[in-house]
């Protein structure tokens, strides 16, 4: 990101309940018009982590700025946010209408000017017509909009989401995945978003914040979080990720089975074991016996190929997913995605041997022993 | 990694700035504390020390406690309470399960009229069906022959209107545990060809359990701390309720009631205390997916629930029936013919009908007051986020009036309000002690009902208005308030019908210008004018019974005009 201070900065944030520590020493920069969301397991402290941004939960340890203010102390009606609950919290005697006015009221704005934010932010979140309906004569996707605009009637720096989808069922949820990113880019408003789910992570958000067991394992584009994940955990939390036993030999690269393998510049020191990684999507399929000379698509350089067979596959809507074995894998299996085309034009079937590539620039090695 | 010295920040928590919000949260945390030690801990504590003391407040140990033992005719009631309540209990316990039985799990006609009438007795103070059981069953009574030369005055007669008065309560819980069954249980029963008797020992008994088990309690907490019925029919059968008014009242001996009071105490806080830590287990009996029971016609059992149900809602009207034709009859047996001289109580002893305008003043206060008090600390309690610890202590004590007989608090509070070195001894004797002692005696039930409302809020409404700049006090008047209306109506009659009825705790708080209408009765009954303790007993009912109504047509108003944000 550019060199200008950031919107939001945690330092050092801290949090026990009583003797179980929810999170530990978070640091993290969040810019103006980001959209960051927080995904890790259920429990790891990410609903806690936005708790504390909001002030409705004060932390044990740290420092929060906002805006270049220091808000540590701040209780929450003293911040600049708004937010929106898993549960929505609409309140259910109010209509649309009062619900969104909640605040401007409160703040004693002119009777005409609320009516018109009121009937502005509905149109914003797609619920124009609406506002003389209660919560309880909404849809789940309608109510989730209204707490949207009640979020947002302050027009607050910070937009705080708790899982704001999580309620809905699987065709509301994509369309508003899209809307609200949609809606967040054009008010350029500071978002960050708590989720599990990592799909909605990396279709909606600039950077993501890996979390577990209340503590960030990476921050990241979506990209760079899928691509280069710096553990086993984030790897395997996003995406498939294959990992593999291997040894670190003496050239930065690593032995797999009796295998040399290059791979990506990594701290694993020479001689220790170690995890291999490849998603399954970056195994690329060889005819079989391409490594001999002779065969009719003689592989050129042959580095970091290997005999396999195919023990099980499995049809997956745009792709295959195999499941391999080699000599070079020993008791492990390899997991590999074709795609239909290669399947079709290599006549690959359980039972058929190829030979399969792990290119070096998509091959990562972790410090631990695979499982 | 976590090496504080390598952490450039604070490794201590931020102090939070002045935040009027929080400071009002804590004030009302502290206010309501503060108003629960001065009406019940306080009180209790004045009336334990005072069992240890002698005429003189100095501290004497145990000698109250040894005098009381060593006189018969005092510990001799130990046994009397325990026995009479013992017997109620199994005699309500079986006719109350049979009854929630028929109601819930058979296929019997007029279910919503039996279940109504069962509801009776609660419209009436405990001293009715004792007046009326005089009239049945006394010297003069009509269905005398029935106890075949026993007197209805002492043990029959305790048991008779305890049965009667504490019938309701029993019901209302069975019908609960009754109706939370599991009807998957029941189709695995039958699938597994378990017999109908089976079925009922191993499916219905166990389901109903926890409800039973709550109802024994309740039962017998209400028998042995009750005063009405074995005041005016207890005659020579003494019990520890009436104790402790003859110890005070009859020979001034407050040392001695305060070690009859510890008597009392001692068995209804055991009760109290086996029933929470029984209840405790329940929870986890619950599933979310059990399926609700809905019973099939049996032509046999339902004819039987049919005849069953209509004997017992006979006797319970019958016995109000009694009461309300012999508050009119001239004069019983020989003048049955009737009118209203029985309700000119001006010319009785007992406050005429100012005690029944007193009785209406206090119960309305109560309601009104107790309503807001109780639903607010019950909010403070709920839905406060610091002061953990005063919270936890509030909830703690507000579970403990339910543990306190009314005869104790009210005694409780003469020793309290009543010393001169008590800054509030100026409310001693007037309407407020009356309201208060009142509000404080069945403060639980109240907050139990105010809590169990808020726990089915939205726990975010705080939160999400704090981000909003909405102070908590707006949002607990603009939603909180309207969303638990239907609780708050319920706790509203709940502490007026009782205000009206009772007559433990304000036996002893009444004064020559606050005479209640309850208090009135019993009076009229000592003075032998039965009869106008009956016309006045009426006019109780009278007034709870118009007071349900009113009830019932407003919350079908409100229903109605706020139907359209309520789900259901
Ligand atoms: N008020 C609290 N008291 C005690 N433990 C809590 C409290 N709030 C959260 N926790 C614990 O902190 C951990 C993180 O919770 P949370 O932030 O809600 O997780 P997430 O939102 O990631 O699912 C959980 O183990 C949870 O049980
Ligand atoms: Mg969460």
């Amino acid at each position: 990101m550019s060199g200008s201070a950031p919107y939001l900065r945690l330092q050092g944030v801290s949090k026990s309940f009583g003797s179980f520590t929810a999170l530990q020493d978070i640091a993290l920069d969040v810019h103006e018009g980001e959209f960051v969301c927080f995904l890790g397991p259920s429990g790891c402290g990410k609903t806690t982590l936005l708790r504390i941004i909001a002030g409705l939960e004060i932390q044990s340890a740290g420092q929060i700025t906002q805006a270049g203010v220091d808000i540590s102390a701040l209780p929450p009606s003293q911040r600049d946010f708004g937010i929106v609950f898993q549960s929505y919290a609409l309140f259910p005697n109010l209509n649309v209408n009062r619900n969104v006015a909640y605040g401007l009221e409160n703040a004693g704005s002119a009777r005409a000017a609320t009516a018109q934010r009121v009937e502005e932010l509905l149109a914003l979140v797609g619920l124009p017509d609406q506002g003389t309906k209660y919560p309880a004569q909404l849809s789940g996707g309608q109510q989730q909009r209204v707490a949207l605009a009640r979020a947002l009637a302050m027009s607050p720096g910070l937009l705080l989401l708790d899982e704001p989808l999580s309620a809905l069922d699987a065709q509301v949820r994509g369309h508003l995945r899209h809307e609200i990113k949609s809606l967040q880019r054009r008010l350029g408003v500071t978002t960050i978003m708590v989720t599990h789910d990592q799909e909605e992570a990396l279709t909606m958000a600039d950077r993501i914040v890996v979390m577990d067991h209340g503590v960030v394992e990476q921050v990241g584009t979506p990209l760079e979080i899928y691509r280069e994940p710096v553990s086993p955990f984030v790897a395997n939390f996003i995406g498939t990720m294959n990992q593999l036993p291997c040894e670190v030999n003496g050239t930065g690269g690593v032995k797999l089975g009796v295998l040399s393998i290059a791979c990506q510049d990594h701290s694993v020191e020479s001689g220790a074991s170690a995890i291999l990684a490849i998603r399954p999507e970056d195994v690329i399929p060889h005819g079989a016996g391409a490594r001999s000379p002779g065969a009719p698509d003689i592989i050129e350089t042959p580095g970091n190929t290997f005999d396999a067979r195919i023990e099980d596959m499995e049809f997956l809507g745009s792709f295959f997913r195999a499941e391999l074995s080699g000599q070079v894998l020993g008791e492990a299996h390899l997991l590999a995605d074709f795609s239909i085309n290669a399947v079709r034009r290599m006549g690959l079937e359980t039972g058929k041997e190829l030979t399969v590539e792990l290119p070096a620039e998509r091959v990562r090695v972790y410090a631990g022993t695979a499982v | 990694m976590t090496d504080a010295t390598l952490n450039p920040v604070s490794n201590r928590g931020p102090r939070a700035r002045f935040n009027l919000e929080a400071w009002v949260m804590r004030g009302g945390i502290a206010i309501a504390g503060l108003f629960l030690i001065v009406a019940v801990i306080l009180p209790l504590y004045a009336m334990l020390s005072k069992s240890f003391e002698d005429k003189d407040g100095a501290f004497i140990g145990l000698t109250n406690y040894v005098a009381y033992f060593d006189t018969p005719s005092l510990s001799y009631s130990i046994s009397n309470s325990l026995t009479v309540s013992i017997v109620a209990t199994i005699i309500v316990i079986t006719l109350a399960f049979a009854y929630a039985y028929a109601i819930t799990r058979t296929c019997m006609r007029f279910k919503g009229f039996f279940r109504l009438v069962a509801l009776v007795p609660i419209l009436a103070p405990s001293l009715l069906p004792g007046i009326s059981f005089i009239y049945m069953f006394g010297k003069k009574g009509f269905m005398r022959e029935l106890l075949m030369g026993e007197p209805i005055y002492g043990f029959i007669g305790i048991v008779l209107g305890s049965s009667f008065w504490t019938f309701p309560h029993a019901l209302l819980i069975m019908i609960t545990a009754l109706s939370l069954s599991d009807a998957r249980l029941y189709e695995a029963a039958e699938a597994l060809r378990a017999s109908k008797l089976r079925t009922f020992f191993t499916v219905t008994l166990p389901g109903a359990k926890y409800g039973v088990i709550s109802a024994i309690f309740v039962v017998f907490t209400l028998v042995i701390t009750d005063f009405g019925v074995p005041k005016v029919i207890g005659g020579q059968y003494s019990v520890l309720a009436t104790d402790i008014y003859k110890q005070v009242i009859g020979q001034q001996n407050f040392q001695m009631g305060a070690v009859v009071s510890v008597m009392l105490l001692i068995p209804a806080v055991l009760a109290f205390t086996v029933d929470r830590l029984v209840q405790r287990r329940q929870v986890a009996l619950l599933s979310a997916r059990a399926v609700p029971y809905a019973p099939k016609p049996s032509r046999g059992r339902d004819i039987g629930a049919l005849i069953f149900c209509s004997v017992m809602a006979g006797m319970l009207l019958l016995v109000l029936g009694v009461a309300a034709y012999a508050s009119l009859v001239k004069f019983w047996p020989y003048n049955l013919s009737l009118g209203f001289t029985h309700y000119n109580f001006e010319i009785m002893d007992g406050g005429g009908w100012g005690a029944w305008f007193n009785s209406m003043k206090m119960a309305g206060l109560t309601a009104l007051i107790g309503t807001t008090l109780v639903f607010t600390v019950a909010y403070l309690v709920e839905k406060g986020q610091d002061a953990r610890f005063g919270r936890v202590v509030i909830q703690a004590m507000a579970m403990v009036p339910l543990a306190v007989p009314g005869m104790v608090l009210g005694l409780a509070y003469i020793f309290f309000f009543n010393n001169p070195a008590n800054p509030l001894n100026g409310i001693y004797a007037t309407m407020a002690i009356l309201v208060l002692s009142t509000v404080a005696h069945f403060y639980t039930v109240a907050h139990l009902t105010a809590v169990t409302a808020l726990k089915q809020i939205d726990g975010e409404f705080e939160s999400v208005s704090s981000s909003l700049k909405v102070p908590f006090w707006t949002t607990f008047r603009r939603v909180t308030v309207p969303v638990c209306q239907p609780a708050i109506f319920s706790m509203a009659v709940y502490l007026f019908m009782n205000a009206m009825t009772t007559v433990s705790a304000v036996v002893f708080l009444y004064s020559p210008d606050t005479n209640l209408a309850s208090v009135a009765v019993m009076n009229m009954d000592d003075a032998g004018d039965i009869a106008p303790a009956a016309a006045m007993a009426m006019m109780i009912v009278y007034t709870n019974l118009t007071v349900v109504l009113i009830y019932g047509l407003l919350s079908r108003l409100v229903e109605k005009r706020t139907q359209a944000w309520r789900q259901r």
